[in-house]
């Protein structure tokens, strides 16, 4: 290693490679429940051509090599469950360009999604980007590779829907593209061609690093504004959001269900954001998503919250700090989810079974979900907060995510960025031939197996 | 060690590195080294690790905490509200532990020998403290309206003298009545302080707040926002009677008081300048204004603000000893560089602060960045007298 | 539950109705349409009245024999079932204001101010204008009178006495004089009007705002500097229940030069601010009420919206302001003209 760790710091510069026990420590956990493996060192390149060397290199002595944007995933996946190199991409940090008129942006592999948000308010207010909750720090690579989900859902999917492209490095080192930019100087979409892009996304880092991608844009509302509707019966909820979603006005639904604030529990509210041009459009909008539900408002089962807008505001920031803060409720800097994408019609199963675990394991809980598409799916998450200080608090925190997992699945759901025990039980569940499919595509990618590996194994 | 409490409530969730605006890396030493073990995120996981044994105390970890500015972002920035405050104290009293180890980074064990044997971060002697107001009509302190407290900066380094004058000189033009210490002047301990040494502090503090009332000192002016800092924050705590403890105000205020006068002092200057915000103005004390209202009185300035300005500035990277003892100043992209490149785009062509230290960074910066010819750093007063 | 003050015979006898024929909201072609839709709500008969009102509370003020209409409306309203807000929303709203149970005893000075369910405006308690005045505030003290709007009579008796409880044992107990002022209209409203129609015992005096503030402004008239400015006035729906203080709001108005220039929608014609009305789910209307109303205010030129109701500001403040009009309220327009 000390070999390799010399070469390294011939590639990126010695004061951006660690094999420091600071270093060690730190980049071998994250904030969820995992327990900690540590790599052999930390590297931290800038360009393309450094990855492509780095990746060289690992092939040659057959080093494991472990992507990592925000190091936000909090199920782990950025650990070097075989030891290895950790790559920490967030050096490479560039927003390298915007097309207004195709409405796309280029960016580096470690871009955060702050720092494009905040150059599009100041460079592009009329256009946006669908921003996870997750911290502003987040990478926009790291959270599309996951297929993560975020404030435009609703109006585009997931974030991996709004992807136009990507350049990879191969773990074998070479550098490709995928979508419209291998051919043009356009990064417009992943159509016409073969579709690439996807070899890498939903792979946890096992099949190549994203070193640059394209994603869409889409149009910045002058007005904005939130409903939140609120009801008392999990089973309405499938029809409520298939109303609501039929009018295609909201940008991004979240039901959320949490024991606290205590006025709150029981109950299951819908935040529906929206925005438009004008006054006028934004409470025509309104109406229209008022009126699909009138249905349950008229027989008084349901409605919607009637919110000053100075308590709006809270709801519209994005990303909401909130999501965060659930970490410190039990003042322990602990949090880690089961998001499982599944249908909607599984609403009420997924909602009581995530009730009885929280009780059962008597732990701090949020449910929620995020809707996506125009209710072609949700990512149902079930958040639950522990004490870092206290082992036993960790273990029931790890036992119920355990169970969630399980019940996820057996509900017809699939967590994401799923943690290697889950991986384990998503591939029991997964059709033999497709998992053989999937391992012949790593091995044809990737043939020494140094791409993350522990991840996606029986 | 205290507020180890709050250590592992840490959720290492990044909005430390950030401004409230997101627009770039805002922590100055997670800027210069991108680890995340430099980030507060992971200065308080390390700090934990340690108290748990996981990790020992060494070098590295010694240069990690050293190397926090201590400009307060994470404090403004952290998404959570019920420990935010204790951030700084807890990474202060992580030094004080690391110090009694031993294992001290080179530059802060010079700076400290040097404060203990000297009194003075420069090594030079206590007698030539004043030398800044030679041939300046400033008599010592007896019973004017304030004192003048020029601090280490301003008594000692070339550029802080010339800072030192200038501010004394502009105060006295505008009619404020000042006396200093002269060789009775003792360091405001702020640095130290934030190096962790409190015991090196109190016996500053004690000092001066000894002299202070033997001198029957009522109102302070500092010349820079740490001195500020100290006497307004941590010295109270220290003085017995805080009913009759003094009143301190940083210069920029008083030229905020007097600031219908200044036309007479510069009459009109046609250019558009940019503020960098000194940390322990802004962040740590929450003014932001008065240097805004001292400019907007000057006629013709016009105020082009960055886009981390205020609470979202950027620090210039020289708190937390960090200007003594260049620890941030070993990589290429430290905060001061970033800092004029900004300033830069805002198409000023003058970049002013009301802080000697920063000051002298953003002019450093600005030369090896060789940005000499495009934009100007400024401090407040000579912007003014010149 | 306490019975109401409420004579069926009064309003059989009565010849024009007024609680009904001056509605703002609902019409009826003549006094016999509106005679007969009372008769029904007084025999506990289904009415659209009863699922139609806006629960502004004017009819208290509309009627001629001080009978109580609004508050046996809302009675037959809970008795029947008719919820004006969908289910889930009144059962949060009624966990989100019960007694909470942090109240502390504190020990307080004459005079005494409650700041009822506001903590956000405690900071408002300021200057010369409050000098030396002691506060209390939070859920264990809320008035209740929100009620109301929600068809719940019933939570309102069952809460008040609790509540007077709460600021008897923990603010007055020790004071010679047990009196509070009211910042907010509501409780004033509470613990007369809605006190007086149910024979609920008040051990304590309250006093107005709008009092408190017009005796102060006679002590420090010397620091008066007039705004005189054209304001607009959101009077609130509780101001119906106590229109005695509107005469006191035109006297400080005066004594700080606020214009409050004749305009369609005040003193008898106020309009509701539309908060409550999206609690019922008819945001459509609000959204009518809010715009002529500002429509209003505008065409007189207004400077200020004054408000009396925090929650009518947090309603309103926002459009208001975009219109070029400086929402405020009564007791901080009053520091602009002391200077404060």
């Amino acid at each position: 290693m000390e070999l390799i760790i010399k070469e390294l710091k011939d590639i990126v510069g010695s004061q951006y490679v660690s094999a420091e026990p600071e270093e060690l420590f730190f980049y071998s956990r994250d904030q969820g429940t995992m327990p900690p493996v540590e790599p052999d060192a930390v590297v931290m390149p800038k360009t393309t051509k450094e990855v492509s060397k780095i990746m060289l290199l690992a092939n040659k002595s057959k080093t494991p090599v472990i992507p990592m944007g925000g190091g936000l995933v909090l199920s782990g996946l950025s650990r070097a469950l075989k030891g290895g190199i950790i790559l920490d991409l967030k050096r490479m940090n560039q927003i390298i360009s915007v097309n207004p008129h195709s409405r796309y942006a280029i960016l580096e592999g470690g871009a955060s999604q702050g720092m494009l948000q905040s150059y599009l308010k100041k460079n592009f207010p009329q256009l946006k980007h669908s921003m996870p909750d997750a911290p502003p720090i987040a990478t926009l690579a790291g959270n599309i590779c996951i297929h993560g989900s975020g404030h435009l859902s609703v109006l585009g999917g997931f974030h991996s829907d709004m992807l136009n492209g990507m350049e990879v490095v191969l773990p074998t080192g070479e550098i490709i593209r995928t979508g419209s930019c291998s051919v043009s100087k356009d990064w417009i979409s992943k159509a016409p061609l073969p579709d690439l892009s996807g070899l890498f996304l939903g792979w946890s880092g096992t099949t190549g690093i994203v070193t640059k991608l394209a994603i869409k844009l889409f149009p910045n509302y002058r007005f904005n504004d939130l409903l939140i509707f609120v009801c008392e019966d999990a089973d309405i909820m499938p029809d409520v959001i298939s109303r609501l979603t039929s009018t295609q006005i909201a940008e991004d639904m979240t039901p959320w269900m949490t024991p606290k604030p205590y006025w709150a529990k029981g109950f299951l509210h819908i935040n529906i954001s929206y925005g438009a041009h004008t006054k006028k459009e934004l409470i025509f909008k309104r109406n229209l998503l008022q009126s699909s539900v009138r249905f349950y408002i008229d027989k008084k089962e349901a409605g919607f919250l009637p919110l000053p807008p100075p308590q709006k505001k809270r709801f519209l920031k994005i990303p909401s700090p909130d999501l965060v803060r659930f970490a410190d409720i039990r003042k322990g800097g602990g949090f880690e989810y089961v998001g499982a994408i599944m249908a909607i019609e599984h609403f009420a199963k997924a909602y009581h079974a995530g009730l009885e675990i929280a009780e059962k394991y008597d732990v701090s809980y949020s449910l929620g979900a995020r809707i996506i598409g125009a209710g072609h799916a949700m990512m149902f998450f079930f958040a639950y907060a522990f004490n870092r200080a206290d082992k036993e608090d960790i273990k029931r925190a790890q036992k119920a995510l355990e169970s969630t997992n399980k019940a996820a699945l057996d509900i017809g759901g699939i967590p994401w960025k799923a943690e290697e025990p889950a991986q384990k039980q998503i591939i029991s569940k997964m059709d033999p031939e497709t998992f053989d499919f999937i391992k012949r595509i790593r091995m044809m990618l990737d043939p020494n197996d140094i791409m993350n590996p522990g991840n996606w194994e029986k | 060690m205290e507020h180890k409490e709050i250590l592992h409530r840490c959720f290492r969730c990044g909005y430390c590195k950030l401004p409230g605006n997101y627009v770039d890396i805002n922590c100055p030493a997670y800027l210069s080294f991108r680890f995340e073990t430099y980030s507060p995120g992971g200065r308080m996981w390390l700090l934990k690790a340690w108290l748990d044994d996981e990790i020992q105390v060494s070098d590295r970890f010694a240069r990690i905490m050293f190397s926090c500015a201590t400009c307060g972002n994470c404090v403004e920035h952290c998404a959570f509200p019920e420990f935010r405050d204790k951030i700084l104290l807890a990474f202060n009293a992580g030094k004080e532990a690391i110090l009694d180890t031993g294992k001290v980074p080179p530059g802060v064990r010079d700076y400290l020998t040097r404060m203990q044997n000297y009194g003075n971060p420069y090594g030079k002697s206590q007698q030539k403290r004043a030398n800044w107001a030679e041939n300046l009509n400033i008599d010592a302190y007896s019973d004017q309206e304030y004192l003048f407290y020029a601090g280490d900066v301003g008594s000692y380094d070339p550029r802080g003298q010339e800072i030192a004058k200038s501010v004394a000189e502009l105060l006295q033009k505008l009619g404020v009545s000042i006396g200093i210490l002269k060789q009775d002047e003792t360091s405001d301990g702020n640095d130290v302080n934030s190096m962790g040494e409190t015991e090196l502090f109190d016996e500053l503090a004690q000092k001066n707040i000894k002299i202070f009332k033997e001198k029957g000192v009522k109102k302070i002016i500092t010349l820079s926002p740490h001195s500020f800092n100290a006497f307004k924050n941590d010295y109270i705590s220290l003085n017995e009677n805080t009913e009759s403890f003094f009143q301190v105000f940083h210069y920029s205020q008083i030229l905020a008081f007097c600031k219908d006068n200044l036309k007479n002092i510069q009459g009109s200057i046609q250019q558009t300048v940019t503020v960098h915000d000194p940390c322990y103005l802004g962040r740590h004390n929450n003014d932001y204004f008065s240097i805004r209202m001292v400019l907007s009185a000057i006629p013709g300035i016009k105020i082009a603000e960055m886009d981390r300005n205020q609470k979202n500035a950027l620090c210039c990277g020289g708190g937390g000893g960090n200007f003594f003892t260049n620890i941030l100043s070993e990589s290429e992209e430290r905060s001061a560089r970033v800092r004029v490149l900004e300033a830069v785009q805002t198409g000023s062509s003058i970049l002013v602060t009301s802080c000697p230290l920063c000051t002298i960074m953003l002019e450093d910066a600005a030369k090896s960045e060789n940005l000499e010819n495009t934009i100007v750093v400024k401090e407040l007063s000579e912007l003014i007298m010149n | 539950m306490n019975k109401i003050n409420f004579d069926p015979n009064l309003c059989a006898k009565c010849e024009t109705t007024d609680c009904l024929m001056k509605c703002q909201y609902i019409d009826f072609a003549n006094v016999e349409m509106a005679k007969k839709e009372r008769i029904k709500i007084n025999s506990g008969k289904d009415s659209h009245v009863l699922h139609d009102c806006l629960t502004c509370y004017a009819c208290q003020e509309y009627c001629p024999n001080n009978n109580n209409p609004f508050y046996y409306l809302v009675e037959r309203q809970e008795e029947m079932g008719i919820l004006p807000a969908p289910r889930p929303i009144l059962t949060e709203q009624l966990r989100m204001m019960d007694f909470k149970g942090r109240i502390k005893k504190q020990q307080m000075n004459l005079p005494v101010i409650n700041m009822c369910t506001f903590p956000m405006l405690v900071g408002c308690i300021r200057g010369n204008l409050f000098k030396n005045i002691s506060t209390f505030v939070g859920t264990d003290i809320f008035c209740n009178i929100m009620w109301l709007h929600f068809a719940k009579n019933s939570v309102i008796q069952e809460r008040v006495p609790k509540a007077i409880d709460n600021i008897m044992k923990n603010f007055l107990a020790d004071q010679d004089k047990k009196e509070m002022i009211c910042f907010h209209d509501e409780c004033y409203g509470t613990y007369t009007s809605v006190a007086k129609a149910y024979n609920i015992n008040i051990p304590f005096k309250p006093i107005h705002l709008f009092d408190y503030i017009n005796t102060r402004l006679d002590e420090l008239s010397d620091s008066i500097k007039p705004i005189n400015q054209i304001i607009a006035y959101q009077r609130p729906c509780s101001n119906r229940l106590i229109p005695e203080t509107d005469k006191i709001l035109d006297q400080i108005f005066e004594k700080i030069g606020a214009q409050r220039v004749q305009r369609i929608y005040d003193r008898e014609n106020a309009l509701c601010c539309g908060g409550v009305i999206r609690a019922h789910q008819r945001d459509e209307i609000a959204d009518d009420l809010l715009n002529r109303n500002i429509d209003d205010m505008v065409n007189i030129e207004a400077k200020y919206c004054v408000f009396n109701c925090p929650f009518c500001m947090a309603t309103m403040g926002q459009e208001v302001a975009e219109k070029g009009i400086m929402p405020i309220l009564v007791s901080d327009l009053v520091q602009v003209a002391l200077g404060e």
